[in-house]
């Protein structure tokens, strides 16, 4: 518990103040602070939503759809999204009581984690990983046991690993790829090997798959589809990353009937439902978003050989990535740690970064770099990255 | 290849092989030889700016023409579309579906000059036998830009 607790003038819960603030807070504080900052921090889409998305949801509300929908979502968009997984995937959800539409993955990551933790429940997490999976694991009275990954293994989760850290106390297995920082795509391989851990132990596997269409020349498993797997994962997708919508706070869990069951009893008390006009035009983009979608992706994957390349060129070992829209260089050759890399990158070129560290111990030594950001802002970054870089020389 | 080759050229010509390597992920020597083949075969027509004129003293008029004609034997519509396109006044020339079948942007420094190419070249034009003239008054997006295109920054930060 923190010490700040006998200075403040109300009483915080303890469950509250369990949770560290977030490493990335900090440097959004200093960035807000100054001008002509490049900014490789902020982990979304530099597009606004397509236009015919937008234009959708002008629509419904000209039409008056301004009230709550049904709990699970809007019926038309669980079933468009109940195709799209067969289409995708030959993953088979009844858009009746297998799926559930949520604000955003971050609302289904929280439900799926209250509805299948019992307090002191450990759930394995990778390092590094997405801020929000730690933490939702606390909340929901869980312990997080942190499962190193490394760049050596290409950043990819191993069973052997999982298995070493399962107790009596473990429940499930997080997993987020394609990764949020690192940018690391699961092999079919090693996501056979966890879910074949996952079975032996009966445990749950929840899939954050939020990155799934942010893939370049890798295909990505829909963990789900692995043999025997739809009944013991819970898949959970969402809107934002692919049809650049993160402000519209849509995305989705699909789970065997219980745990729906259980995460939407949760949801209707805690949400009532996600906002109507976001599923409307999330149901547009899944019915016709898929091309200004590829677009986007391809534009990515310029990008991300431009970012990969000039880090490398830099003089930072850059592993790559294969997915999401992250780089996650090591900067150990400069002898700072990541954060005062970032710290320093900020102050003195005006170039922010997210140190490794905010995403966990095995992210030390490394900087999440977003490249969902225009060209010429990525090399414009690149030449005050170098300047930096040579400054503190290589050790 | 070719397609993202050009796609990344169409958005900007400026762009240098070596980066289109790099963007592509294709060897360098190959960029410059699909581009080199893509110039000669016409693929690639010609390189250029797109200007806000609008920015620059000195007027400049633009009308859209749509022009109906007899199309003649053996040629159709080709041979007029040839006599119109000659002219440097026309930037454009389209053969188009509905109740004309040329339709021809012509740019201009006022609007007489455009009032005396509709009157005493185009309509003398043998085989034109209608025009119908449109002059722009604003230009909101050209080549895929929005003119006032400088848009507020929406990005808040956010944790994440």
């Amino acid at each position: 518990m923190s010490t700040n607790q006998k200075t403040r003038k109300y009483h915080i819960s303890q469950r509250a103040d369990m949770l560290s603030p977030s490493g990335i807070r900090k440097f959004f504080d200093l960035l807000a602070s100054m001008d002509g900052v490049i900014s490789l921090g902020v982990g979304e889409p530099d597009y606004t939503t397509p236009w015919h998305i937008r234009e959708a949801a002008i629509q419904s509300l000209e039409k008056g759809y301004t009230m709550y929908t049904s709990n699970a979502g809007i019926p038309e968009l669980r079933q468009e999204l109940s195709r799209y997984l067969r289409d995708q995937y030959g993953l088979r959800y009844s858009a009746e009581g297998e799926l559930l539409i949520t604000v955003g993955v971050s609302e289904a990551l929280d439900l799926a984690m209250r509805a299948i933790l019992d307090p002191g429940d450990e759930v394995i997490v990778p390092d590094p990983a997405f801020v929000a999976y730690e933490a939702c694991v606390i909340l929901a009275g869980g312990v997080p046991v942190k499962t190193p990954t490394t760049e050596e293994d290409g950043f990819e989760l191993n069973a052997r690993d999982i298995e070493e850290r399962i107790t009596d106390k473990t429940r499930a297995i997080l997993l987020g790829y394609p990764s949020n920082p690192t940018g690391a795509v699961m092999s079919r391989e090693k996501l056979i090997d966890i879910a074949e851990v996952a079975k032996k132990h009966g445990l749950i596997v929840i899939s954050d798959e939020i990155y799934a269409k942010l893939v370049y020349g890798v295909e990505h498993t829909c963990f789900a589809t692995l043999p025997g797997m739809r009944e013991s994962s819970i898949l959970l997708g969402g809107f934002s990353k692919a049809f650049a919508m993160t402000g519209w706070r849509i995305g989705y869990a699909c789970a065997p009937r219980d745990i729906i069951a259980a995460m939407t009893k949760i949801h209707q008390y805690t949400m009532m439902c996600a906002s109507t006009m976001g599923q409307v035009a999330a149901l547009e983009a899944l019915k016709a978003g898929e091309e200004a979608s590829n677009e986007m992706v391809a534009d990515y994957n310029r990008r991300r050989r431009v970012i990969v390349k000039g880090l490398r060129d830099i003089g930072l070992s850059c592993f790559e990535p294969k997915g999401a829209f992250y780089a996650f260089p090591s900067i150990r050759c400069t002898g700072l740690s990541s954060e005062e890399f970032a710290e320093r990158l900020l102050t003195e070129e005006k170039v922010a970064v997210v140190p490794g560290s905010a995403f966990g111990e095995c992210g030390e030594g490394y900087v999440r770099c977003c490249y969902a950001t225009s060209l010429a802002d990525i090399e414009e970054a690149l030449v005050r990255m170098k300047r930096f870089v040579s400054k503190y020389g290589r050790k | 290849m070719l397609n993202d080759i050009l796609k990344i050229l169409e958005n900007d010509a400026r762009t240098p092989p070596e980066k289109i390597s790099v963007m592509t992920g294709t060897p360098v020597d190959e960029v410059k030889r699909l581009i080199k083949e893509a110039e000669e075969d016409r693929t690639i027509l010609k390189y250029k700016t797109l200007v806000n004129w609008d920015k620059v003293r000195g007027e400049q008029v633009w009308a859209l023409i749509e022009v109906k004609v007899t199309p003649q034997k053996d040629v159709g519509f080709d041979v007029i579309a040839e006599r119109i396109h000659r002219f440097p006044e026309t930037r454009t020339v389209y053969l188009i579906s509905g109740s004309y079948d040329l339709f021809v942007l012509v740019v201009g420094k006022s609007n007489r000059e455009i009032a005396d190419f509709v009157s005493q070249k185009l309509s003398h034009i043998e085989g034109v036998h209608e025009t119908f003239t449109q002059f722009v008054l604003k230009r909101y997006k050209e080549e895929g830009e929005i003119i006032d295109g400088q848009e507020e920054v929406k990005r808040q930060q956010v944790v994440l």
